[in-house]
Formats: C-alpha cells, structure tokens, sequence
C-alpha cells in the first residue's frame, strides 16, 4: 500500500527534462517572439532583415515595458491596476507644466514621479485600508485623475521642443553611444531591479504569498495592508516615470497620451504568462511578451496586410501565446483536452431538436 | 520583526530561567455581544506537555487558542507566560510569536503555488541589509529539515517542491517542522488531521510526537477522540464556552471519555464542572 502512495511521483520522472525546459523562465514566449520574429522576417525581409525597425521598437517599448513590469507585481498579489493610463496622463502633466514653468526638466521628472505614487499610493489606501476591490477602485481613479488632467491641461497638448537640447533628455531619451535608445536601457535595467525585487527580496515574497493565499499571508505575519499600499504606490510612481519616458521621445504631451496603453500593457503582462490567479509572476515573460505586443502592429503592416487585419492577428497571437503556457505548466491540462476531443468524437453530433429549441 | 535585542533576551530568558507553565489562563472569559464564547477559563499547560483540547463545535476551542496566541484579547482574566504576567495591551500575535509560540492551522498554513524554502522562512527571511532575500542559505536550511529532520528525503520532496505536490499529511508536516525549526515552545495545533486519509493521519500523529521529544509544548485541537487520547498527556474538555474537564490522559479510559462526552451534550449548560 505505501509503495502506492510514493508511486505517482516516481512515474512523474520520465518527463523531467520537460519539465527542466518549463522552469527555464519565460521559455514559452521567448519561442513565440522567435517565430514571429522569423515570420516576419520572411514575409517582410525588407523591414525585419534591417536594423533601423529594431532600434525603432527599442524607442516604442520602453513606456509600456515600464507599465507591464509595474502590473506584473500587481498581478501577482492577485491585484489588478485600470489607473495607469490616467497616471501617463496626469504625470505628464504635471512634467510638462514643471517644465513650461521654470525650465528645470529633472524637477519635472521629481514632480511626475511624486504625482504617480500620489495617485498609487491613494489607489492602494482605497484598496488595502478602506476595502474597495482594486478592479473598481482602479475604474474610479482612472476616470478620476484623467479627469483631473483634461482640467489642468485644458485638454490642451504642450509642444515641449525645448527638451530635446536638455540634460534629461540626454539622460533618458538620447540614443547611447548614438545607437541604443537610452529610455531602452533604463527599460531593460528596471525590469532586471524588478526581477530581483520580485523573486529575491522580502518584498517581492510578501506579494507573492498575498496572492497565493490572503490567509496564509496573514497567519505567517505579512502585514498584508501596508505591503498593499507599497505594491500601488510603487505601481503609480512606474506610472510617472513611464509618463516622462513617453513625454521626451514625443517631446508634446498631450492631454490623452494615456490611452492606448490600458490593453496593450495589460496583454504584455498575460501573453509573457504571468496568472491573472496571483501568487505566480514572471518578470522575463513580461519583458518578452511586451515586445511581442509592441512589435505586431508595425509588423503586420509592414508584412502587407491590411491594416484591418492587425486586431484580429493580435487576438490570435494573445489566446495563441496563453495557451502555450498553459500547457507547458501542466502537460495534464493538454492531455485532459485531448481526452475532452477526443469524447467529441465519440459522441454523435448534437441532435437537432437542441438546436430548434434554441433558435 | 524580531530584533536582535530582544531575541536575546528570550534566549537568555529561556535558559537561565525555571517555569512551570509556559502559558497559563486565569479566569479568562469574553463576550461577544451578549454571546458568552468563554467564561472564566483556568488552564495551564507545562513546558513539556502536550494538552488535548476537546469540545463539541462552538464549545469555544478554537477561541480560546486564539485567546493565547493574541489574535483575540478576552473581556476579563489574566494571562502568564512562563509564569509571568502578561499586558493585554501589548499582547498580538507578533508578540506571540516572539515569546515563541507557533500556531499550525488545518490548511491556511503554507502558500500552495510556492516552494517550501520560501514557505519555510516566510515572515522571517533571511536577508541582506537591503532587504533581499539570501536564497542559496534559505534554501540550504530549508533541505537540511525537510530530509534530515522531518524525513521527506524517500519521497522525493525537497526545498524546491511546490507546496500542490504535498499530500495533506506532509503539509501538516512542514508546518509543525517549521514551527520547530524557528524554536517554538509551544505550539498549537488546530485540527490539523481534518480531512486527511488514514495514512496521512498517521504522519501527522509521528510529528506531534516529535513535538514532545523535542522537549516542547503542545496544545492540540481534535475531533478524533482516540487520536487525542493516545497523544495527549492531559485533557481539556470544553462545553459552552465552560471548561467542565481537566484530566490527566492515563485516568480515564477511551470509552468513558466517549461516554462523557456524549453525556455532555445532554446536559443543561454549564451546570457540572469535573475534575
């Protein structure tokens, strides 16, 4: 009898190296932006064979890839944030006014940064504190401070050329050595901060135990509200700073720069495989995935299509890429949808009298 | 957070001084509302004993061991800690925890979607000043308890494993050796054989044993009466927020402790009070 109890997981072993290339982290998406990579490479080899496409990505991503790696936390405490595209807005705002008025762009970074934890850290009060589910609580700020932007800016959009010559742009947005965006290497550098914070510090910990198991969370003595309030306010001041990286490149802000974002970002998150359950994330997944996201578009143009198609191939891509990961966590989901087909088979069409009663 | 200070002083505390309980309740009693869920509860538990505590549903158990781990303060009464008074005001479960007592709960004790090292030292990881996490020596400790300890190296369970891989006995396992790992005194066990299959039982009955040779305390909630007779140096019966039964295990036989139970329940409340 208790050879059977331990048996289950010897028989588990032969599948190991499946399950080794599984841990590799990203793994799945990694694979899917090679073959997409290499799809349009084939299709479009006047574009996807030439360099200048990439270094354009490396100057598109950056914004969203800030936002995605901010939600991938959130998502992982089972959280979600809909306020960011108001923080793009109202942050930006608050930018370029600093800068319209006394001509210091580095204090209009502080300002923008200090408005997005503002906005986050009054989401996670809500959320953590007074108990409102962060989906609504985030649908409120989100109109809110959107709100609040369009007043303060007139719904006016502020031509900010003056940028360009300006330290912080040389900081942020100027190309290294003069080929690597520099709002690329910042991207690249928060997101490897944001995997170790994730995966390495207490922190990171704390968020993913409140999003496995709020209870367990509280017995083993996180302090579940105030690493809430964190997790937003970190979440509003990535917000800021993807605000200032998108105000530079277009050097205008403009009072609905946020939107547009709420999606594709969101997509980045889900399509790189982190669980919309929390308690699980991955910050390669999302690195990965938010390039997939960003690189589609101008690659379905670019292959000819009609513009039209770009939504639908994108939805395809998305549902495609989530059921990748799906089966690479657990073969056994793909071996219960083989079953499941194949009992379809089986069983004989559905007979026409459901079909009437429906109609 | 438990701060370097104050860790020594338990540990010295510990050591240099002789207790008799390490936690005893005074005529504790609270209400909620108009409901009475205790009234004035004596109960001490030696430093190497394990208590069983019984009672129908609502008898008040699981209040009361919320009532000694401060995750509830009572409406009157008084509480010793290794036979020193303790201030309700400052008492919490931090506080608790820090007097090195560990509560394992029936199944919200572990993070099923994460490895056991981290489920092992989460709430007191190990890290550098900044915060982060040092993983290779978690993980080290975390596989020097799980194989050497607790015994899991045949079934091919190590520091890595998610925690959806254990079976229900096994979790209970990681829990209580959690609880002793981080050197509790007492530890408090909330039914944590609920839904769990004969085998699995079994273990987790081995490990409240090795709570006792261990040289620790032990409270222990069980509906399964002959699991608690068999563990138990003593036991508590609770009925109505009343404790009516304070034996020691070796005095009463398994049959008439059903028996006393079942009579229980057919009694007014709170009229007789044994032992």
């Amino acid at each position: 009898m208790m050879e059977s109890v331990v048996q289950p997981r010897q028989v588990a072993k032969p599948s190991r190296s499946w399950h080794k290339a599984a841990h590799i982290e990203g793994l799945p998406i990694i694979v899917v932006l090679l073959l997409l990579v290499g799809l349009f490479m084939a299709a479009a080899p006047g574009v996807f064979l030439r360099w200048p496409i990439y270094l354009s990505f490396l100057t598109t991503v950056p914004p969203m890839l800030v936002l995605a790696v901010g939600l991938t936390m959130v998502v992982a405490a089972g959280e979600i944030d809909l306020s960011f595209p108001s923080v793009l807005a109202f942050s930006g705002f608050l930018f370029a006014w600093a800068v319209g008025a006394t001509g210091n762009a580095w204090l209009g970074l502080l300002l923008a940064l200090a408005g997005g934890a503002f906005v986050g850290f009054t989401n996670g009060v809500l959320i953590a504190v007074v108990g409102v589910p962060s989906i609504i609580t985030t649908i409120g700020t989100q109109f809110f401070w959107a709100g609040v932007a369009s007043i303060l800016s007139g719904g006016m959009s502020d031509a900010l050329q003056q940028l360009a010559s300006g330290s912080l742009y040389a900081v942020f947005a100027a190309p290294l050595f003069g080929v690597i965006p520099m709002q690329a290497v910042w991207a690249v550098g928060l997101t490897i901060l944001m995997w170790f914070i994730l995966n390495r510090h207490r922190f990171g910990e704390h968020v993913l135990f409140i999003g496995d198991n709020r209870n367990v969370a509280k017995v083993v003595g996180i302090n579940i509200t105030r690493e809430t309030v964190k997790l937003f306010t970190l979440m509003g001041l990535l917000g800021g700073f993807a605000s200032v990286l998108l105000t530079l490149e277009n050097l205008n802000y403009f009072s609905t720069q946020g939107q547009g974002y709420l999606l594709p970002a969101l997509a980045g998150v889900f399509i790189g495989g982190t669980s919309v359950f929390g308690g699980t994330a991955t910050m390669v997944g999302t690195f990965f995935g938010t390039f997939i996201i960003g690189m589609l578009e101008a690659g379905i143009v670019a292959t000819g299509i009609a513009g039209f198609w770009v939504q639908a191939i994108e939805g395809v891509v998305f549902v495609v890429a989530v059921i990748l990961h799906l089966v690479v966590e657990s073969p056994a989901k793909l071996r219960a949808f083989a079953g499941m087909t194949g009992r379809w088979h089986r069983t004989a069409p559905p007979k026409p009298e459901i079909d009437g009663s429906r109609s | 957070m438990r701060t370097q200070s104050s860790s020594i002083d338990i540990a010295e505390e510990r050591f240099t001084r002789n207790y008799q309980h390490i936690v005893r309740a005074e005529g504790v009693s609270l209400s909620y509302g108009n409901v009475r869920a205790l009234s004035g509860i004596d109960l001490a538990v030696g430093r190497n004993e394990i208590v069983g505590l019984i009672g129908d549903n609502g008898a008040g158990k699981s209040t009361l061991i919320k009532l000694l781990t401060g995750v509830v303060r009572p409406t009157s009464g008084r509480l010793f800690v290794r036979d020193r008074a303790v201030d309700w005001a400052r008492y919490s479960v931090h506080e608790a925890h820090r007097l090195r007592f560990e509560t394992v709960y029936q199944e919200k004790s572990l993070g099923d979607k994460q490895p056991l090292w981290r489920n092992i030292f989460v709430g007191r990881q190990i890290t550098n000043r900044f915060g982060f996490i040092k993983v290779a020596e978690e993980r080290r400790i975390a596989n020097d308890l799980l194989l050497r300890k607790l015994g899991f190296r045949g079934v091919g369970i190590d520091a890595d494993s998610a925690v959806v891989k254990l079976s229900g006995g096994e979790r209970q396992g990681v829990a209580i050796g959690r609880a002793m790992h981080f050197d509790a005194d007492l530890i408090v066990l909330d039914e944590p054989t609920v839904a769990l299959a004969i085998g699995e039982v079994r273990k987790v009955l081995d490990f409240v044993r090795s709570i006792k040779e261990s040289g620790r305390a032990c409270i222990y909630i069980e509906h399964n009466l002959a699991h608690v007779h068999e563990l138990a140096d003593r036991l508590v019966v609770l009925d109505r927020g009343h404790l009516v039964a304070d034996i020691k295990a070796g005095e009463i036989s398994l049959n008439d402790l059903t028996k006393f139970l079942l009579d229980l329940q057919h009694r007014p409340p709170a009229t007789a009070a044994v032992g």
